[in-house]
This record gives structure tokens, sequence and C-alpha cells, in this order.
């Protein structure tokens, strides 16, 4: 067999049947279920007398717009209840299982998956949520899907998929102090556009990849989507068995040394080709924050918003002007002078427990600016026990942080934690389009480490130059 | 789902480039557990002001651009979100064609699923048809999928390529989960060879 790439292996280990003329047939492995996605297509499936071929393929948890406030209290909001109430009543009818609001699994689907140990390498993984490339972290060919894919996989655990293309991001060197995984996923969305990567799977590969935890691979690979691309994929090495082993859901005794050795297997052969290659100078990053509507509008926090004249061409350029117009900035304003009225601190980016360490290691001993509102909303139950044990939320607390229940909260605000009108707000996230966090809401993605920096000084503050308490 | 054979009808020019599914169709309408009624809330944000009045010169709501069925952007547009709602609020709006120099993958899917034809031309032709569609009044195209070409009969005629499979289905108009239950046994062939991992199955056990 000539030499293949992880993403091929993964592909063709999960091939049903290729027939001439149709899209190759895939088998998935996971399906994860959310309830913003989801209602259509199980009505598709009771309108056609279809059932769930595969339930305990299946995962389901609430996560995109339960509140964040204690999980006593009702929700206020009735279209928001009425979905939580179809996803319940779904489960139920079709036998899925559900880690529901007052679960103890209960987190964001994409932070679950990993820590429950249901996501693990060499499987196929899809969710009505774009953001599912981020479980390609483990070596998994994950991607996102629409609502009536969700009901096809539902319908037949498979997916006419047409294969994609593939990219490597090769990574030279090591990552520098305060330069973190979301600096990396910034710095090569801003090289590569967010279309750079549209019809391709990528693969991470270099030291300073390879140098990352699962937390922060799992950020890369989060946001390969911002880039375009249909997945983004890390092989699997010793990180990630340390972390997916004695896991609840992964496999034990026998079977796990069965399974390392197979995962041991899904590597790029030396000497297999991608369609395209990119390298990426790690001594190039900087902590990096967003200054316009896509997360390719990025600069570093030492650098000013880019001049109108420094756009070669005409779209872009007038795409930066009305990002400026809308983001209510100036061109050539130094970013460290911006001032922000929010700071979030979360989302399946940014908010499992590593990212919580690090934004609480800036704010200890610190106290948030008076004209900022903070908060941290942490992936999943898990995540916020775990950092309780740690007191992590007494650090956040005393510093002046809102420390929240877990969920989407403001990435998407369809709960109530929304930016008002004209809030600029410093926020872990991937995604700072235009109302995205709130209508007349101004995004600027940053590290949670910024973030955290930003909730203190109250304006952008690079974090290399930080006094640690 | 809707076949999709022949098309004719008023562009409307949207000229911008990375128009995202957030603009599209705003997060506050995914609520909706049903697959209708998201026209109304088609780029929300751009067409009405936080009050709810109509802004008055989004280029959709301009009297000249009444009745468009066919929508042409700049690069890269459907990008970001996975939701399907997007697609439902184009098409219930009552656009049937998006014409753009490319399309977010999820996005092009979902259009597919939904009779809705994406189609890609290259950024010269795109800049082309927005010219036309903002000086002449009225200005219309026709898309044929069966001859993969795009023609305005004032002169424009362009052709546009696409997977034999998914033009296909489009052209008939075929439920793609039912050409999947045709594979039923080789479904089952690969199941029985892949069995489910012993520690899920305790998962229904809560
Ligand atoms: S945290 Fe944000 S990006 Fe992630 S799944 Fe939730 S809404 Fe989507």
């Amino acid at each position: 067999m000539p030499p293949r790439t992880l993403f091929q292996k993964v592909w063709d280990a999960h091939v049903v049947t290729a027939h001439d003329g149709q899209s190759p047939l895939l088998y998935i492995d996971l399906h994860l279920v959310h309830e913003v996605t989801s209602p259509q297509a199980f009505d598709g499936l009771r309108a056609n007398g279809r059932r769930v071929r595969q339930p305990v393929r299946t995962v389901a948890t609430v996560d995109h717009n339960i509140p964040t406030t204690p999980r006593g209290l009702p929700i206020i909001d009735p279209i928001a209840a009425r979905q939580i109430e179809a996803l319940q009543k779904n489960c139920r009818d079709f036998g899925v299982p559900l880690f529901d609001m007052d679960s103890a699994e209960q987190g964001i689907v994409h932070v679950i998956g990993p820590e429950l140990g249901i996501t693990l390498p060499g499987m196929t993984i899809v969710c009505g949520d774009s953001h599912t490339s981020t479980h390609g972290a483990f070596g998994s060919l994950a991607f996102g899907i629409g609502t009536s894919e969700v009901e096809h996989v539902l319908a037949t655990q498979c997916l006419p998929q047409k294969k994609p293309k593939t990219m490597q991001i090769e990574v030279r060197g090591k990552l520098a102090e305060g330069v973190t995984a979301k600096d990396l996923a910034l710095g090569i969305i801003g090289q590569i556009g967010t279309d750079g990567a549209t019809g391709y799977v990528i693969e991470y590969t270099g030291e300073a990849v390879r140098g990352l935890s699962m937390e922060g691979r799992m950020t890369l690979c989060n946001m390969s989507i911002e880039a375009g691309a249909r997945a983004g994929m890390i092989a699997p090495d010793e990180t990630t068995f340390a972390y997916a082993q004695g896991r609840r859901f992964a496999p034990k005794g026998k079977d796990w040394d069965d399974a390392i050795a197979s995962w041991r297997l899904l590597a790029t052969d030396p000497g297999a080709k991608y369609d395209r290659v990119i390298e990426i100078n790690a001594a190039m990053l900087a902590p990096f924050v967003t200054w316009g509507t896509n997360p390719g509008m990025v600069v570093a926090v030492n650098a000013r918003v880019p001049e109108l004249q420094s756009f070669t061409q005409e779209a872009d350029r007038r795409a930066a002007e009305q990002a400026l117009t809308y983001m209510d900035l100036k061109p050539g304003t130094p970013i460290e002078r911006i001032a922000v009225d929010r700071v979030f601190i979360g989302s399946c980016t940014n908010s499992r427990i590593e990212d919580l360490r690090a934004a609480a290691r800036v704010a200890r001993g610190h106290r948030v600016n008076p004209k900022v509102r903070a908060m941290v909303v942490p992936g999943s139950q898990a995540i916020k026990h775990a950092a309780e044990q740690e007191g992590l939320d007494r650090v956040f607390l005393e510093a002046g942080f809102e420390w929240r229940e877990s969920g989407c909260s403001m990435c998407l605000g369809m709960n109530p934690d929304i930016l008002q009108p004209g809030e600029r707000c410093a926020s872990t996230s991937n995604r700072n389009f235009e109302g995205r966090q709130g209508r007349g809401g101004r995004t600027h993605l940053v590290s949670p480490m910024m973030a955290a920096a930003a909730a203190v000084t109250g304006h952008f503050t690079d974090i290399r130059k930080w006094k640690f308490e | 789902m809707q076949a999709f054979r022949e098309h004719t009808g008023v562009v409307v020019p949207l000229d911008r480039v990375n128009v995202d599914t957030d603009q599209i169709i705003p997060k506050q309408f995914l609520k909706r557990i049903e697959r209708t009624g998201f026209g109304e809330f088609l780029f929300y944000d751009w067409r009405f002001s936080g009050d709810g009045s109509k802004i008055a010169d989004f280029v959709l709501d301009q009297s000249r651009y009444q009745g468009a069925t066919i929508l042409i952007a700049g690069k890269n547009f459907g990008c970001g979100s996975s939701r399907e709602h997007a697609v439902w609020a184009l098409a219930d709006f009552g656009f049937r064609v998006v014409i753009a120099s490319s399309f977010a993958d999820i996005f092009a899917n979902n259009s597919l699923k939904n009779g809705l034809l994406t189609v890609r031309l290259a950024e010269e032709q795109v800049t082309e048809i927005m010219r036309r569609a903002k000086e002449r009044e009225n200005y219309r195209l026709t898309i044929d999928l069966q001859k993969l070409r795009v023609d305005d009969g004032q002169g424009f005629s362009a052709a546009f390529a696409m997977d034999e499979f998914s033009r296909h289905c489009l052209l008939n108009g075929l439920d793609d989960i039912g050409l999947t239950l045709q594979h039923e046994a080789a479904i089952t062939a690969y199941e029985a060879q892949h069995p489910v991992r012993p520690t899920m199955k305790n998962i229904l056990a809560g």
C-alpha cells in the first residue's frame, strides 16, 4: 500500500461502500446532538416512520441556549425552554442517551465528548455544530453538519461524503511564553484567511503542535473551521493516550492495550503526500487580538489596527472598512489602547481546566477593573467541579469575576448572556462576527490569559509583560 | 426535496465578502423547532434596526429587487456556523439560487439538501453579474442545471461545474436518506465488523 496520511487512514477505515457516480458512504462512529440543530431532524424521522439506527452511537446534551445562572432556577425564555423540552422528548422517544441540565456530565458538546472518553482516536465524529472539528485533536475525523445531515445520520449512521483534500500545516519551532494554542490558531487564520482551507482537512504537525497539551490541541483543531476547513486533525501520541486513559467510556484492560496498539498506526506514513503544505514559524507568533468582524482580521497585541491602504484587494479593503465602522475603531490605533467593557472566558475553544488555570494565574491577586464586567463560564459541570476543587473559583470571585454554570453562554448569546449594543468584549470564543455575542456587540478574540489581563487593566495588555503574583 | 432543473429570476446583488450564517439568520431565531417561517428573519440585523423598524436602503428591500429569486454575493458565502436555518431562511424568502465565487463547505451541503442551488463562478464573472444587476432594472438570469450554464440573454453567459452525484440528486429531487438505505446490506455488514465498544453500551444505563 502506498504511504497514507492520518486523514486517509481514518477515511479508508470508514468507507462502507463507494459506488461509481455516488459519493462514498462513510460510517459515523459517534453522533453528538444538542438542542438547537436537532428538533427538525427528529421530526423528519417521525414524518417518515424512521427510528434512530444506533442510539448508543448517539449522545445528546443541552448547551447552546441554557442559562448559566444556578441550575435550580427556571428557564425564563419560553422559546429556549420549548427547545430543551423538545430534545428531552426526542431522546426519550428515540432512546438516545441525554446528559441533561441537571446531570453531572452536562457541558458543551465538544467539551464533554473528550472529557468522558467518548471521543477517542481514529473515529469519525459528527455533530450539528461547526466546531465539531475540536475532536480532531485526538486524530479523529470530526466535522460539523447541518440538520438534514443530522437526520441522515440518525436514520442511517452513515453520510455520503465527497472526499476532501488534505492540507498539512507544519508549525516549526516552539511557542514562546505567553503565546498559546489560541494564538497559534489566530496566527494561522490571519495568514491563510477565513477561506484559506475551504475544501480541505488540515493535519497539524511540527514541534509546536507536538508540544501542545490535549487542551491546547483541542483549541487549535476547534478553530480549523474558522479557516474554512472541513476538519482539523492531529496524530495521536503519548499525550493523547495519557489524556484518554481511565476516562469513563474509554476502553479498559486488554481492550485498552489493543486500542493503543491500533492508534499508534494512525500517524501519517513517511512519504505520504498532502494536497497542500503550509509552514508556520512559531517564532513569528505573538499573543493575538482580532480587530475586525472575522477571525482572520487579527494582529499582534503590540501592533496597531491596520491602515486601509495595507489591503491590496479592493473587496478586502471594503470589508475592512465595514468592519472598522462596526467595531468603531480607527486605523492606526495601538491595540493596547483599546478599552473593553466586558470579558468572557469560556466556549468550546477555551473553557477547559487548563484554560481556567491560565486565566486564574493572571487574575490571582488582582482586581477586575471597575469599568469591566467579566465572566468565567466553565465548559462543563466536571470542569466547574474540578476548578472548584483547585480553588480557581475563589481566585476568580475574589478578583471580581462572575463564576457561572456551564454552557455555550456568551459565545453565541442565545441565552441571556449577551453584549449590549456598542459594548466591547475581550472574548476567548471563536467568532467575532457582527452581532455574534449580541446585536451591536463588538467582539475581540483572544487567549484566556489575554482575556484575564484585559479584565484587570481594562484594556488589551501584552501578557508577555504581565507581573504574575 | 424540491427538484431543480432550470430557473429564471431577478438577481439581487449583495456586495459583501465572507457573508456568515450569523448574518443570514441571527441566533435569536434559532430557537424555533420548525423548519418553516425563517424567511422574514433573513439578514435580520441588516434589514431591521434595534427597535424592529425596517432599514430603508438595505438591498433586499429595495423595490427594484422585489421578488428576486437569485442572490449574488462575494467570496466565502455562508461561512461560520453550521446552522441549516440559514438555508431555510433563504429558501423561505424565495431564493432558488445563490451565486458566489466560493461557498463554505457546510453551507453548500445544506443548500443541496434543500434544493437551493449554489453556483460557483469566477471572481470576474461574479463582478460582472453584480455590475449588471446594479445597473440594469429588472436584471434576470437563467440557470440551467441540465446544461450547467448561467445566461442573461443580454450577452453574458458562463458555464459552471458541479459534481455529478449532487447534480443528479438535485435534478431528480432525490431523498438521499432513501438512497443511503439502499445500501442497508453493506451498512449491516460494516456494523457486524465494527461493533460498538463495550464501555459505550452502558451509556443508556446513565
Ligand atoms: S461554545 Fe460557541 S462555538 Fe462552541 S458549540 Fe457552543 S455556541 Fe458553538
